[in-house]
């Protein structure tokens, strides 16, 4: 006897449900794409439009200043470097890319991780799906954000939000739970109204952690933005998807090279950002 | 003095249902059942009033319950059931706008470890009161610059808290509690983080400060020492319950069980008790306006060697040496006037301590005298002080032989001499 149990069809019910997700909320879909489009398009069109020794000199102007001199002459260097190897547009585009991401990351991590933070009930529900969306391979949610979106740079970016937004909400939930008790009961003793004991007690104290999870954010989108590649995200992994595709080690080792320099430029400015100057 | 503060049986039961807990109280059953049942105790049936612009110290070990109750002054904890009356209002039944008010204006706070504001500077920490307050910027930082002049930190404005040695941040703390200008402080332990010295100096100051305000604070402490120092009564706590209410001077001389008395019994009893426990009627008293053989006559017949000259109202003059006497019988003098040195008396409060190394050496006694009227009350001299210490001595020695004292401790309130020891 040969029993076989049916296969349980999650696939086929997965597609399904998307499919008739798509269509319910196609308007909203749409609006989402064109609005996103809009944004990047215009941010990256305007960056663009900056000569680029403009914009490096800005860039290097505001790494002097939070990250110290050092971290100052090396992005000059390494930003002079991608534009002589002919990778300024695709680095724009990929920079707008996490940058706006990021934006949307922490505007949705920040009220989640502080509701979370406040209340134990949100914070029950919250943390499993984090656990989800993190572990999730990312490709898997490139292939919904087609439909939804269609190929291009929003697709590319709300992957990328799906993917870099939990770090955001985990460390605005570290920071705040980890605030001193004595100081919330020194904030509740002195009459502190709820919305008062959060933005002048536990937002403030809980700064430089929250910086450390946007740090986390910006990096993990960066990441996600070269992966995104395979969905029409073009940029620095547009160059790098190409080279794969044609076999061209270095033109790959040169597009990757550029991504490492925006990674490290991005985290050196934003690790500093947060740190306590008293 | 009008009561500020009244207690009437609060108990405070930790955990997610306190109610559950309260029935297994009312049923007889121990702090240490109710905990291992999840209703850890905090503290239970406290009842005493404090009265305007008094210094209260609750006392006890750790896990004694002193904490919470401090936590209920101002609902930090809420209270699972008693009531808890501030100028006669029941505060456990004020609603969520009354509570902010009650603790904005009312009562304010001093935390173990300071619980101040990194990210603020020091003027902003002692401000964030009258912020809450709603106090304009201007006038709130005038009046936190105020404060912190109060409390000696002038100069120090715009530091951050922690550029400020562990002394100076506690200062920042005080600060931040007196510049809301509350009637009630409350202290946790306020000075238990600092070192011995600048402990010391902060209790002084803290006396020298509640001189001029007249708050009434409660102050909790581990600190036997401190207790007796800086409290004009003390509440001993022991498991969540109140042991003993009473003058530092009562405590240590009836302790009210064997529990108190183990807790006093390391104290320097000289440090404590004031003159006024060794003081006796006063002997060998010369008026100014006795001839030379009258004062002879009064000393000799007490064999002192020394006399105390008082006018006819028992207005303290000073002291003559018997020597001096004698000189002026045989040149006849007619009164003591300008014969008499004007040594300066004790009062009733010097620490016998003081007096003792006033007594070790001639005269071997010294005048007490009220520091209001100028008046005579009596004297100390080396027997007397002698004898009321070892008395205190013998009493604690004597109760320290009935070690099997019941766990339900007694409650002695007040009323000197009403000492009750549990059997």
């Amino acid at each position: 006897m040969n029993f076989t149990v049916p296969k349980f069809p999650l696939a086929k019910l997965i597609d399904n449900g998307l499919a008739w997700l798509t269509e319910q909320i196609a308007a909203v879909t749409h609006a989402l794409s064109a609005g996103v489009g809009t944004a990047i398009d215009g941010l990256t069109a305007s960056l663009l439009w900056l000569p680029p020794w403009v914009l490096i000199a800005i860039v290097v102007a505001i790494a002097w200043r939070t990250a110290g001199r050092k971290v100052g002459i090396w992005s000059a260097a390494g930003l002079l470097l991608l534009w002589n190897l002919r990778l300024w547009d695709a680095t724009v585009a990929t920079f707008t890319l996490v940058l706006i991401s990021t934006f949307i990351a922490v505007a949705i991590g920040l009220p989640v991780g502080i509701a979370a933070a406040l209340n134990q009930r949100v914070r029950k529900m919250v943390v499993p799906i984090l656990d989800f969306m993190q572990t999730m391979p990312a490709f898997v949610y490139l292939i919904p954000a087609i439909p939804f979106f269609g190929l291009g740079v929003v697709s590319a970016s709300v992957t990328t939000v799906i993917f870099a937004t939990p770090p955001a909400i985990r460390l605005t939930i570290l920071g705040i739970t980890q605030v001193p008790e004595e100081l919330v009961e020194a904030a509740d003793a002195f009459g502190s109204s709820r919305w008062q004991k959060l933005f002048k007690v536990q937002l403030p104290m809980a700064v430089p952690t929250i910086m450390a999870g946007v740090n986390q954010t910006i990096m993990l989108a960066l990441s996600m933005v070269v992966i995104a590649a395979m969905i029409g995200a073009g940029g620095l992994g547009g160059e790098v998807w190409r080279a794969i595709q044609r076999l061209q080690p270095g033109k790959g080792f040169e597009a990757g090279l550029a991504i490492v320099v925006l990674a490290m430029i991005l985290d050196r400015i934003t690790q500093r950002i947060g740190q306590r100057k008293y | 003095m009008a009561t500020k503060i009244k207690l009437e049986k609060v108990t405070k039961i930790y955990g997610d249902r306190p109610q559950r807990g309260l029935r297994m109280l009312d049923e007889g059953k121990s702090n240490k059942e109710l905990h291992e049942a999840g209703h850890p105790v905090g503290c239970v049936d406290v009842s005493f009033e404090v009265e305007e612009g008094e210094l209260l110290v609750v006392m006890g070990l750790s896990g004694s319950g002193k904490s919470t109750l401090i936590r209920c002054f101002n609902l930090l904890n809420s209270i699972t059931r008693g009531h808890l009356y501030v100028d006669g209002e029941d505060i456990t039944q004020y609603g969520r706008k009354q509570l902010l008010d009650y603790r904005r204006r009312k009562v304010s706070m001093v935390f173990q470890h300071f619980a101040l504001f990194p990210f603020r500077t020091v003027t902003d920490n002692a401000a964030y009161g009258l912020e809450m307050q709603g106090v304009s910027r201007d006038e709130r930082r005038a009046k936190a610059r105020e404060a912190l002049e109060l409390v000696g930190l002038k100069g120090w404005e715009d530091a951050y808290p922690g550029q400020l040695s562990g002394g100076m941040q506690q200062r920042v703390g005080l600060a931040r509690a007196l510049a809301v200008e509350s009637d009630i402080l409350l202290m946790d332990e306020a000075f238990s983080a600092l070192d011995p010295l600048i402990r010391r100096d902060m209790q002084r100051e803290l006396m020298q400060l509640q001189q001029k305000m007249r708050k009434t604070i409660i102050f909790i402490t581990h600190d036997l020492d401190e207790a007796l120092e800086l409290g004009d009564r003390i509440v001993l706590m022991r498991d969540g319950r109140v042991v003993q209410t009473d003058t530092p001077e009562q405590i240590l001389s009836n302790p009210a069980n064997e529990y108190v008395r183990r807790f006093v019994e390391h104290v320097d009893l000289s440090r404590v008790l004031p003159a006024s426990a060794a003081m006796v009627p006063p002997t060998a008293v010369v008026f100014e306006r006795d001839g030379a053989r009258t004062a002879l006559h009064k000393m000799n017949e007490v064999d002192f060697t020394v006399g105390f000259v008082v006018k006819r109202d028992y207005t303290y003059c000073g002291t003559i040496g018997i020597d001096v006497v004698e000189r002026a019988v045989r040149s006849r003098a007619q009164t003591m006037d300008g014969l008499y040195e004007e040594t300066p008396p004790i009062r009733l409060d010097t620490p016998l301590a003081d007096v003792i190394a006033m007594v070790a050496t001639w005269p071997f006694a010294e005048a007490v005298v009220d520091e209001d009227t100028g008046k005579l009350l009596g004297i100390v001299t080396r027997t007397s002080v002698l004898t009321v210490l070892a008395d205190n001595v013998n009493n604690q020695a004597d109760d320290g032989t009935d070690e099997a004292s019941g766990p339900a401790p007694a409650t002695a309130t007040s009323a000197a001499g009403d000492t009750e020891v549990a059997a």
